[in-house]
């Protein structure tokens, strides 16, 4: 039986940390090469927007910030709700790693939408329910962060902030909709499965950037979920070894 | 191919140049700055583990002994 192909076998720590190890310069590698296509698209080759002139070009990175920040926290969800229910290990310590990133993209969206509505729509800031439900969901970044930092034991902490991370995700359907559902300054989305109101290089650059986002926080949170297992496993006899093997000064 | 006419050009963004490298500059900044910390991050514990291991099997040692 033990060669049968296992799923549950990658939820291992012990498996999971090597087999990110080798992952991250491939996710880091692919990351850079979109994100200079992207670049190269979206701010050399794609032409003025006929109604917001070059300023649209913040488009390149406040679309996939906010894409990010919205699917990093569906992620922790999804995380939280295998560790409520399975109690694996590997659920509790993947949402710990990604909340950094996640709050960092929900920042980036605020940020680059505030410095976007100056010029467009003459003000840094609107409480308009796209914005602040993003706002909400930074909050519900820090907050989680701030909740199992408070509390010591790694298990308990895991269990109260995936509670957290499933109760705020009613939020993510109120970020995604609200252009729809009330009438807000914000547009509504440019780019949706069916169609797409936007020039092609427009639109391939942005997704090419989106890639490139996606990749970036594929590989930062692995970089951080390994140091979060050996932190965890300390006591196991895997941390041990790899300790042992890891000389002084040695990142990998 | 290229959109600009000169680097100025590029630089400016008609007009926009504060608010378009502003976003990319802070963000930019950010996808530099979160990767080294990680990687401190993950130094300093892997430093902090190996000293708590030693010092664990030194007093198991120890406790042999006696």
């Amino acid at each position: 039986m033990k060669d049968r192909f296992n799923l549950y076998r990658f939820a291992s720590p012990a498996t999971f940390y090597p087999l990110a190890g080798v992952m991250i310069p491939y996710f880091a590698a692919v990351s850079v090469v979109f994100g200079l296509a992207g670049l190269w698209l979206g701010m050399l080759v794609a032409p003025t927007d006929f109604q917001q002139g070059e300023g649209y070009r913040i488009i390149f990175i406040h679309v996939p910030a906010s894409w990010m920040s919205m699917f990093i926290y569906l992620v922790m969800a999804f995380w939280a709700a295998i560790g409520l229910a399975f109690n694996t290990r590997l659920s509790g310590m993947m949402a710990q790693a990604l909340a950094p990133t996640g709050a960092l993209m929900a920042f980036l969206s605020l940020w680059t939408g505030a410095l976007w509505g100056k010029p467009m729509w003459g003000t840094w800031w609107v409480w308009d329910a796209r914005l602040t439900s993003e706002l909400i969901l930074l909050f519900l970044y820090i907050g989680y962060m701030a909740l199992t930092a408070a509390i010591d034991d790694a298990r308990r902490a895991d269990k109260a902030g995936g509670l957290l991370l499933l109760v705020g995700v009613v939020n993510i359907p109120i970020i995604y909709f609200s252009v729809k559902w009330w009438n807000t300054l914000h547009q509504g989305s440019s780019v949706n499965l069916t169609k797409s109101s936007m020039a092609e290089t427009m639109l391939w650059g942005m997704l090419l950037m989106a890639m490139c986002f996606w990749m970036y926080s594929i590989a930062v949170a692995f970089m951080r979920v390994r140091t979060i297992m050996l932190e965890r496993e300390r006591h196991t006899d895997w941390v041990k070894a790899e300790l042992a093997n890891l000389v002084a000064g040695d990142e990998k | 191919m290229i959109h600009w006419k000169s680097f100025a050009d590029f630089i400016a963004m008609g007009g926009y140049g504060v608010y378009v490298w502003g976003s990319f500059g802070v963000t930019a900044l950010i996808m530099i700055i979160e990767p080294i910390m990680v990687a401190r991050n993950r130094r300093i514990t892997i430093a902090r583990l190996k000293r708590q291991m030693r010092a664990e099997t030194r007093t198991e040692n120890r406790n042999a002994a006696e």
